[in-house]
């Protein structure tokens, strides 16, 4: 055992033997900060749990019901950092009703009485209210990063009341949010002087802003890396910023088009020159974003960053295919890349043949309807597999699939986390085999060993989730649509895959008895969905009485109701594990069983 | 109804040069149209494949509860806010198509202040069309307004063309030569 001389006195007074463990511990605990290393250390006796809860700076939370605030700051003195989860994935899709809960409200309320210092807060799919955020920035002296993601309730006014209180602000970002306009000059309201500001990101934020404004923020914001701005920037406007900030890393580019530059109307191609000469100057630009309202013509202009960039996200930006193979030739060093399906097969080959460390790819449609061809297919995604190894994260839309490519990809990229594949034409089988796509997702699951998050789509037996099951040891997400023969194919998961934790289902044909198979699961797993599937009342109301510890809501959309025996079906399944008891704040349209 | 006062008009056969969304052979009213929106930005010389056969394609529906409610909530899986972006846009919206090239873009005219601003904005390839001193090929810019005439571009003031505006066409000089440049007021039945 090595010496602990310079531990085993404090103030000149001998240590006992537990005091000594204890401080050796903490200074072990400092290098875990990951949550899940946490929680099990946290596990073994009283005292390490003490330790671990002394000595944790952030608690992550993934579902609110399943843990009161009340319970969390009772544990835990001394976080200053929080990120909370509320609404689970499916309410993107708008099949949540709205009003279903996760407000923030009755956290802030508690964690302001609890954690004066807390300094960071991430929350997601959270209903965030102005008064909320008025809360925030009043309570927490030292406030200094704010991100909130896919959240809804507030308004300019409450970022104004973020702007003007919190002086330590070092981020703020709103991702993917809905934010009303109150027509409040937010902007305005950062204070005079210097700023701590390093991210600022509002390019969600759909209202006007004051533009003088904010160059000055940008001027007097020295630290800043990281600013995405809104389409109601101008091409011409974001050349100014970017002349006062060349220290960018991040940058979200607006509108990209000249709109109406009242006060700086030049011609076309000067405009041009001035933006391209603007990206030279940006040497640090490793992540670019934005193009909300390209107008083409000024694509060229980012040119220079290229070969920097390490993220280019394009997917808000109606471009030929010409004009993006134009872009992805310069881009080497492309980890990161999101782009419209507009680009076509082509567009993909273009990017396996330049982006060789590609490692996340997201391919979204323009063009939501089901139909019989689109611009991309198994063409494009053969040639991805060939041509980007690296590959860790896809997320697909297409129209049309086959087997073959799906197989290539599961042997061309070993490094695969996570494969979502959404062929919008459901029930799609391989068009050019006429096969299902079982043996594409099969493959995956047992090729990819690397695999924790799986979403499927197309023609699916219940031969594919036999092989999920049989295969997907690591998985943690999946998501069904549209699939499977019978409650087998649901079975088959539930007793396959011992790590699952989020399993999200629309439209398959599983009920109680593969519901009853899962019994075993339910604990472990943060949440069950399951939406117009064959599951009934009684089915739930079976599961609720015989697992403790597990909230199970049911809902119904359809109040007209489909008359005689399926009357018994229920809409949509959300079951979680929860240390609470029913949640008090549950709308009338949801029954807690 | 009676096509022929349009192709009477400009002594072109309008309406087969009509530009529409659909690949050549589909119907041109209709759904089949609105299907296509990506269709306009698609380089269609790579062979982006055309409709195949859909015998194979789950006509096997196997489960309707989705579609008997009604509309299909929330399929495919993109995000409102995402799809919001993409589809409702306001603005003012024409069809901008080059002659002889196989595809259209959609601009929007509220983007711009001027003519100059409007056409010095050009693709890759328009450049290389409309500047193309070699073959001597020279490229005009036409538009139909809302009356349907086929005129040049750069009469009228630049507001009451972005309000009349229906669709933009690159012409080559030689089709263009039909048209003359249109008096202050105009006659609606008048031919060039």
């Amino acid at each position: 055992m090595s010496d602990l001389t310079p531990t085993t006195l404090r103030n000149n007074v001998p240590l006992s033997p537990d005091e000594v463990l204890e401080i050796a511990l903490e200074s072990v605990l400092e290098f875990l900060p990951c949550q899940r290393d946490r929680n099990a250390f946290s596990l073994v006796n009283k005292s390490w749990n003490r330790i671990e809860a002394e000595t944790r700076f952030e608690v992550v939370i993934g579902n609110c019901y399943s843990i009161s605030p009340q319970r969390v700051v009772n544990r835990f003195k001394a976080i200053k950092s929080v990120v909370l989860k509320g609404k689970p994935r499916f309410a993107d899709f708008s099949l949540l009703p709205p009003d279903w809960g996760a407000r923030f409200s009755p956290w802030v309320v508690v964690l302001s009485g609890a954690y004066r210092g807390l300094e960071k807060l991430c929350l997601k799919r959270m209903y965030v209210s102005n008064d909320d955020l008025v809360v925030v920035a009043n309570t927490f002296v030292g406030f200094k990063e704010i991100r909130l993601v896919c959240c809804e309730g507030f308004g300019t006014s409450g970022l104004a009341v973020l702007a003007g209180k919190c002086r330590q602000l070092r981020v703020l970002e709103l991702i993917e949010d809905e934010v009303a306009d109150d027509e409040e000059d937010w902007i305005s309201f950062f204070p005079g002087g210097a700023t701590c500001l390093e991210s600022l990101m509002f390019d969600c934020v759909e209202c006007p802003l004051n533009f003088n404004a904010l160059e000055k923020l940008v001027a007097r914001s020295p630290s800043l890396k990281k600013l995405r701005v809104n389409r109601y920037v101008s091409l011409g406007q974001l050349r100014h910023l970017m002349i006062i900030a060349p220290q960018l890393t991040h940058l979200g580019t607006g509108s990209y088009g000249p709109l109406e530059d009242l006060e700086d109307p030049l011609p076309a191609n000067e405009l041009r020159d001035h933006v391209s000469s603007a990206f030279a100057a940006s040497k640090s630009l490793v992540c670019l974003s934005g193009f909300r309202e390209i107008v083409p013509y000024f694509l060229p202009a980012v040119y220079p960053v290229c070969a920097n960039l390490t993220s280019l996200n394009l997917s808000y930006a109606n471009i030929l295919v010409e004009e993006f193979k134009q872009v992805i030739s310069h881009c080497h060093k492309l980890q990161i890349l999101w782009v419209l399906d507009l680009i076509s097969d082509g567009g993909l080959v273009a990017v396996a043949a330049t982006c060789k460390d590609l490692q996340e790819l997201r391919v979204f449609p323009m063009d939501t309807i089901e139909d019989n061809a689109g611009p991309v297919s198994d063409v494009g995604l053969h040639a991805i597999a060939e041509g980007c190894k690296k590959l860790q994260s896809i997320l697909f839309f297409c129209q049309q699939m086959t087997n073959a490519a799906v197989i290539s990809m599961s042997i061309n990229c070993p490094d695969l986390i996570v494969f979502r594949l959404c062929i919008i034409g459901r029930y799609r089988p391989d068009h050019s085999t006429g096969e299902p796509m079982d043996e594409g997702f099969g493959a995956i699951v047992k090729n990819c060993k690397k695999l924790t998050r799986l979403a499927v789509s197309g023609l699916l037996t219940d031969r594919a989730f036999s092989y999920i099951g049989q295969y997907g040891k690591l998985l943690r997400t999946l998501s069904v649509a549209f699939a499977g023969d019978s409650d087998m194919g649901l079975t088959y998961v539930l007793e396959g895959c011992p790590k699952l934790e989020k399993l999200e289902i629309r439209d398959s044909p599983f009920g109680d008895i593969a519901l009853r198979s899962g019994m075993h699961q339910y604990h472990n797993m943060r949440f069950l969905w399951m939406s117009t599937c064959k599951v009934t009342r009684q089915g739930c109301r079976e599961i609720a009485r015989q697992i403790p510890g597990v909230i199970v809501e049911i809902f119904n959309w359809n109040q007209v109701g489909e008359e005689g025996e399926n009357s018994d079906l229920v809409d949509t399944l959300y079951m979680y594990r929860s240390l609470e008891g029913p949640r008090a704040d549950a709308p009338r349209f949801v029954n807690i069983l | 109804m009676n096509n022929l006062s349009e192709s009477g008009k400009s002594g072109m056969n309008l309406k087969e040069t009509e530009l529409t969304l659909g690949l050549p052979g589909e119907p041109r009213v209709g759904k089949a149209c609105m299907k296509r929106v990506f269709s306009e930005t698609v380089d269609l010389e790579l062979g982006n494949s055309g409709k195949k056969d859909s015998s194979g394609s789950g006509s096997s529906m196997k489960k309707e509860s989705a579609t008997s409610r009604g509309k299909l909530v929330g399929w495919p899986p993109v995000r409102a806010h995402r799809k919001n972006i993409m589809t409702v846009k306001s603005g003012k919206y024409v069809k901008v198509g080059v002659d002889g090239a196989p595809y259209l873009r959609k601009v929007d005219l509220e983007l711009y202040n001027s003519y100059e601003q409007f056409l010095s904005i050009r693709t890759v390839l328009d450049e290389k069309k409309l500047m193309d001193p070699v073959n001597g090929v020279e490229y005009v810019p036409t538009y139909e307004d809302k009356d349907g005439d086929w005129m040049l571009v750069g009469d009228v003031p630049w507001k009451m063309f972005a309000e009349s505006c229906k669709r933009v066409r690159l012409m080559t000089r030689s089709e263009a030569i039909g048209l003359a440049p249109r008096p202050e007021t105009k006659c609606s039945s008048s031919s060039s």
